[in-house]
């Protein structure tokens, strides 16, 4: 066994090389480790802009502060959104795993309808306070709220359009060593979300209001 | 190579020479004076490592180049458990030297201690402009524009501020920098020791005309400050609003001006006049102040 | 709003005859250079071979020749402000106005490290690492190609920004509120922010790469504690791209939006906070010192000890060292603001941190020095720069400790000594390192020497105009003159920049003397041709061809030991890289070439310059274009190309001969 057979996309099936002590690793494994390491450094983006919040999020400029415009029930019900999606993500999971072509699909579908829910949900939010003058341009408190929040539910856009391109790869490849690499990628990323998302409903949300 | 240990004598032999350009090597104040005396100490100590190590890479270097048929070819010495511990624990006893130094010197020169006098200092609070230095002696009642006047031998306790960009407040004579921010406080205790004129700028690049934010810092005995007071509070204009709005109009290399009055509480509107949060500066001292 | 955003004829700076002459010329040169490609019908060549090719050895080299075009751009930077503080002295002006001269040290310093020093240090890994491992690619060799389109797109930007608008006027840190639209207005600040953050985020890409390669495609046997040390320092170096690029990512991204959409990070107004800003830039910035500098210490260990005919000595401790600088380098950010007001506490901790990465720092410096002695030291041109190295970087190292003491940093924060300092660890270590790795690995790269005397020369060019340059700064320093100005009213300073102009001038000598070595080798390459080993090396790079074919080893190596190669030869008692065997090859599959980084890079250029001057439509399309191109990859049907086992032989067989004869 050699690399180039390593980083062919079949070499699933094949026997792990004999335990030289060296990494030959499948292609898979490849991929999703660098994939995990990406999410990793998307996490330290994502510590800046906490850090940065939490520098900032007394200061109001004499706006409004959070305890005035988070609406806790909205956002319980966006977080259970998302919750909800990644738990449907992890059933697509297993259905991609066991090659069952209609549910993976309806499990896509899920996943897509509720993290269209929760970005909508989001959006509504931010439609609000922008319309009561809590824009981002009125403090830094604001600034830096919508760009955390708002950096957070990009990722998510980001995330439906890669579920939608997935689920047209998977009409027309099937499930493919690829196309079963790139979903495993997708769900590391849907579920990265999630931790994001949960340590901004802390931090953001519930620290925010009793501020 | 060889050229290090010239190009070394050089680096030393610009001390005085240095010395004699009005920089920090000569010290006019307490604070400058003990400032160099810690750049001296942790030189030395490190002087003491780093020559030798430069001597022994090219004495090294040097014998055991390939021409060289009497010295010994070793290539399996690539090991040693007493010579790995020697080169680890030689540059940590210096660096818990050197360490020490800074410990105690952050402490003992941190720049919001006061200086131990018995004359009560003078107050200057100073505010970096585009691109001038404003001077306001509160106590005083009394303004200047890039020229500031202390009397010898008494402590001068500087609040800083900027009314836009950042700049760094910076008379090497007298003592170490320390930047002014646009609503943020900071403060410096300086004193000189001897009459003179010394160099002030900002070190901290904010813009076109930062090459002409200097100034010239007169220490003088305390008989002229007073009589300097004197003669600024019966010349010149009132700085108000409205001298001021116009005054933090962008310029450069202005001539130093004084002026005979300040509304009070100037300088805590310009503090205040962009935003009032606290920030990291002024949280730290406030609680250093407690 | 019209239809070219704030582009128009006024963008262009035809008053400005200095800036307007070196646009002319440089266009010029890029006309004749792709004048001289269609003539010569080198296109198809250039395209298929490596424009499009995912070849980490190609990228590699094409890192490398990004960074020798923009040290040239950043060096010219560099004579100017040498050449305008030599005269601007007392009353003058020199002949540089503060708007054009607080250009030229902003984009110089911007150049320097993230087009000059960056792309050199990921081009020698990306040629190196991979053939160091023993296997045949990167993990994801499409995505380094997209990492070195990005880069490149970055140069580009900034190097439009000569000819269309302004660069920053900031400085290369780009402080706010100095930075924020209130203070600078003009496009210059949009030109920095864009190239940067589009070459940051090809950055990003290039560690995730080799985080990944290093950590799980190596060859058979060749466990951590046998990886060659350059692969270590590889490793570190890229686990802190890792986590320190983002943050700047986020930091520039806060920035953008103060200055697009009227944010107040960092805003005067609105309680935003520009100190965060500082401490966010440094929390990147001070990791982005070890990113260039460790792999310089990875060349320096594989070149001295290959040069001394020993192992490297003290292999754990240096290992060891490699990964505490990695994790100290995040916690030391503060003493580059040790002046702000923080607490004596605060800049103690700070100080005595920053002087504790000096310890696996003196580590190092022994156990080279250990490494040669009992060695057989071949001054060659590599070690020169090695030793050359650690000479200058001792005395770098020594006046960087000196400013970790917070009292006296007050005094030397800001001004000409800081400026020597970091000049003198980063020419004093990262150059002299990225200079030893450039004559170390060009026959690899190329399968001929680079022309020794000239070598030679450059190296005392370099090293001599850098103590001439850099010494007087120190002095200056201590005189109390500052950084970044545009004139002084002490004439006293005069005789050092003067001095120090001199200085810059030899180091000029030293540049010229590199283009004359690479030309006359080029020209004697028959004369210097190599065959696989021409250092007696000792790592696995020199088991593969001279230069190596794109499949790097026909078999893979399997490794017994550190220095692999080395004990492959000591255990056969030749000097040769065994006799290629003639049958038993398998068939490789190796990735296909992609035209994905390119366009990707292309479209990059299209929405950072639409950015830049706020022409909205164009930015959108740009980005539905790179959207289409990932797609389109998405969709592509075959990923690998075959290499028959004849192709293999055939190869195998013309490298022997060679050998033989």
């Amino acid at each position: 066994m050699n690399i180039t057979v390593a980083l062919d996309g079949h070499v699933q099936d094949h026997t792990a090389a004999p335990a030289t002590g060296a990494s030959h690793a499948s292609k898979r494994i490849v991929v999703t480790y660098g994939f995990w390491i990406f999410l990793l450094s998307d996490i330290v983006m994502f510590s800046a802009l906490f850090a940065a919040y939490s520098t900032l999020s007394r200061a109001t400029a004499g706006g409004p502060s959070g305890a005035q415009l988070f609406d806790q029930v909205g956002v319980a019900i966006e977080t259970a959104c998302l919750l909800a999606s990644s738990f449907t993500c992890g059933l697509m999971s297993l259905a991609i795993g066991s090659r069952r072509f209609g549910t993976t699909y309806l499990y896509a579908l899920l996943t897509f309808a509720l993290g269209g829910v929760f970005l909508a949900l989001e959006l509504r939010e931010f439609a609000h306070m922008i319309a009561i003058g809590a824009a981002p341009q009125r403090s830094a408190f604001l600034s830096a709220f919508f760009a955390l929040v708002g950096c957070h539910g990009l990722h998510v856009a980001v995330g439906l359009i890669w579920l939608l391109v997935m689920m047209v790869q998977v009409k027309v490849r099937r499930f493919s060593a690829a196309v079963e690499r790139r979903l495993l990628c997708f769900a590391l990323f849907w579920h990265a979300l999630d931790i994001v998302w949960v340590w901004l409903f802390t931090v953001v949300y519930l620290i925010g209001v009793n501020q | 190579m060889r050229h290090t240990p010239l190009l070394l004598t050089v680096f030393l032999a610009a001390a005085p020479l240095a010395a004699r350009a009005q920089g920090i090597l000569d010290p006019q104040g307490p604070v400058a004076a003990g400032e160099r005396q810690i750049l001296f100490n942790s030189l030395g100590i490190m002087l003491a490592i780093v020559i030798p190590t430069i001597v022994a890479i090219l004495a090294v270097g040097f014998w055991y180049r390939a021409s060289n048929s009497r010295a010994r070819y070793l290539p399996d010495f690539n090991h040693s458990d007493r010579l790995e511990v020697l080169v680890w624990s030689i540059p940590l006893m210096t660096v818990l030297l050197v360490g020490g130094v800074a410990w105690l010197g952050a402490h003992e020169l941190d720049p919001r201690k006061a200086l131990p006098s018995n004359v009560k200092p003078v107050t200057v609070q100073v505010v970096s402009l585009d691109w001038k230095w404003l001077f306001i002696y509160p106590d005083e009642g009394i303004a200047s524009v890039n020229h500031l006047t202390i009397p010898v031998g008494r402590p001068v306790s500087f609040e800083l501020t900027s009314a836009g960009v950042m700049n760094s407040f910076f008379v090497p004579q007298l003592g170490g920098q320390i930047y002014t921010m646009s609503g943020m406080l900071t403060r410096l205790q300086l004193q000189a020791d001897h009459a003179g004129t010394y160099r002030g700028m900002s070190a901290q690049f904010s813009g076109d005309g930062f090459a002409d934010m200097h100034f010239d810092v007169d220490a003088v005995e305390a008989g002229n400050f007073a009589h300097w007071v004197e003669t600024a509070r019966s010349k010149g204009s009132s700085l108000d609003a409205s001298t001021y709005a116009h005054l933090s109009k962008p310029s450069a290399g202005i001539a130093p001006v004084t002026y005979r009055a300040v509304t009070p509480g100037l300088f805590g509107s310009i503090l205040a006049a962009e935003q009032q949060h606290e920030d990291i500066c002024t949280r730290t001292s406030m609680r250093a102040e407690r | 709003m019209s239809l070219l955003g704030k582009l128009s004829w006024d963008a262009i700076p035809l008053d400005q005859p200095i800036v307007m002459g070196v646009s002319f010329v440089m266009v010029l040169v890029i006309a004749s250079i792709l004048g001289w490609i269609t003539l010569k019908g080198h296109w198809s060549y250039l395209w298929g071979e490596w424009l499009t090719s995912v070849d980490h050895k190609r990228i590699g080299i094409m890192y490398v020749i990004l960074a020798l075009i923009m040290l040239l751009r950043g060096f010219a930077d560099a004579l100017m402000m040498r050449a305008q503080q030599a005269v601007a002295a007392g009353d003058a002006q020199g002949y540089l106005p503060p708007e054009h001269f607080d250009q030229i040290f902003s984009a110089h310093g911007t150049i320097m490290i993230f087009f000059v020093a960056m792309p050199f240090v990921i081009g020698l890994m990306n040629f190196v690492v991979p053939l160091q491992l023993g296997v045949r690619d990167m993990a994801f060799p499409t995505l380094n190609s997209i990492g070195l389109g990005l880069t490149a797109s970055g140069i580009l930007l900034t190097n439009i920004s000569l000819v269309v608008g302004e660069f920053a006027k900031t400085g290369w840190v780009a402080y706010p509120p100095l930075s924020e639209l209130q203070f600078s207005p003009g496009v210059g600040v949009d030109y920095y922010l864009w190239a940067l953050q589009i070459s940051g985020v090809g950055t990003l890409m290039t560690g995730v790469n080799f985080v990944t390669t290093i950590l799980k495609t190596r060859a058979p046997g060749m466990s951590y504690m046998r990886m060659p040390v350059f692969c270590w320092t590889a490793l570190a170096s890229n686990l802190l791209i890792v986590a320190a690029f983002p943050v700047l990512t986020a930091t520039f991204a806060m920035l953008l939006l103060d200055r697009y959409l009227d944010f107040h990070f960092f805003t005067i107004d609105g309680q935003g906070n520009a100190m965060m800003y500082v401490n966010l830039f440094w929390v990147w910035g001070h990791p982005e010192v070890y990113i260039l500098i460790l792999p310089a210490f990875g060349v320096f260990s594989e070149v001295v000890s290959t040069f001394s005919g020993k192992a490297l000595f003290g292999y754990r401790s240096m290992v060891a060292a490699t990964l505490v600088i990695c994790v100290l380098s995040f916690v030391v950010w503060l003493h580059h603001f040790f002046t702000m007001g923080a607490s004596a506490n605060v800049n103690g901790f700070f100080g005595v941190m920053t002087m504790i990465i000096a310890v696996p720092t003196g580590v190092k410096v022994f156990n080279w020095l250990f490494t040669m002695y009992g060695g057989r030291v071949r001054f060659e041109v590599p070690i020169l720069w090695s030793v050359g190295f650690m000479v200058t970087f001792v005395i770098g190292g020594m006046t960087g400790v000196l400013m970790a003491v917070p009292p006296a940093d007050f005094q030397l924060h800001n001004s000409l000594f800081l400026v020597a300092h970091f000049h003198n660890v980063i020419i004093g270590g990262v150059v002299f390192g990225v200079m030893a790795g450039y004559n170390y690995w060009f026959p690899k790269a190329f399968g001929f020497k680079l022309d020794e005397r000239w070598g030679v020369a450059s190296f005392w060019c370099w090293l001599i105009g850098f103590y001439l340059a850099f010494m007087p700064l120190y002095a200056l320093g201590l005189m109390g003159m500052t950084r970044r100005m545009q004139h002084y009213d002490v004439v006293s300073w005069q005789p050092w920049l003067v001095a120090a102009a001199a200085g810059a001038v030899v180091i000029l000598a030293g540049i010229v003397c590199q283009i004359i070595q690479l030309v006359v080798s080029i020209r004697a390459r028959e004369t210097l041709k190599v065959t696989a080993d021409p250092w007696n090396g000792r790592t696995l790079e020199w088991v593969a061809a001279s230069p190596p074919p794109a499949w790097n080893f026909a078999t893979l190596p399997v490794v017994t030991d550190i220095d692999a190669f080395w004990q492959q030869k000591k255990e056969a008692h030749i000097e040769h890289a065994p006799a290629a065997q003639s049958s038993g090859y398998e068939l490789i599959e190796m990735p296909k070439n992609s035209a994905i980084g390119f366009v990707t890079a292309f479209l990059a250029v299209v929405v950072g310059f639409a950015m830049i001057w706020h022409i909205w439509w164009m930015a959108a399309l740009g980005a539905l274009g790179i959207f289409l191109t990932t797609l389109a990859f998405a969709f592509r049907e075959k990923e690998e190309i075959e290499i028959s086992v004849e192709e293999i032989a055939r190869f195998e067989e013309m490298q022997h001969a060679e050998v033989v004869a």
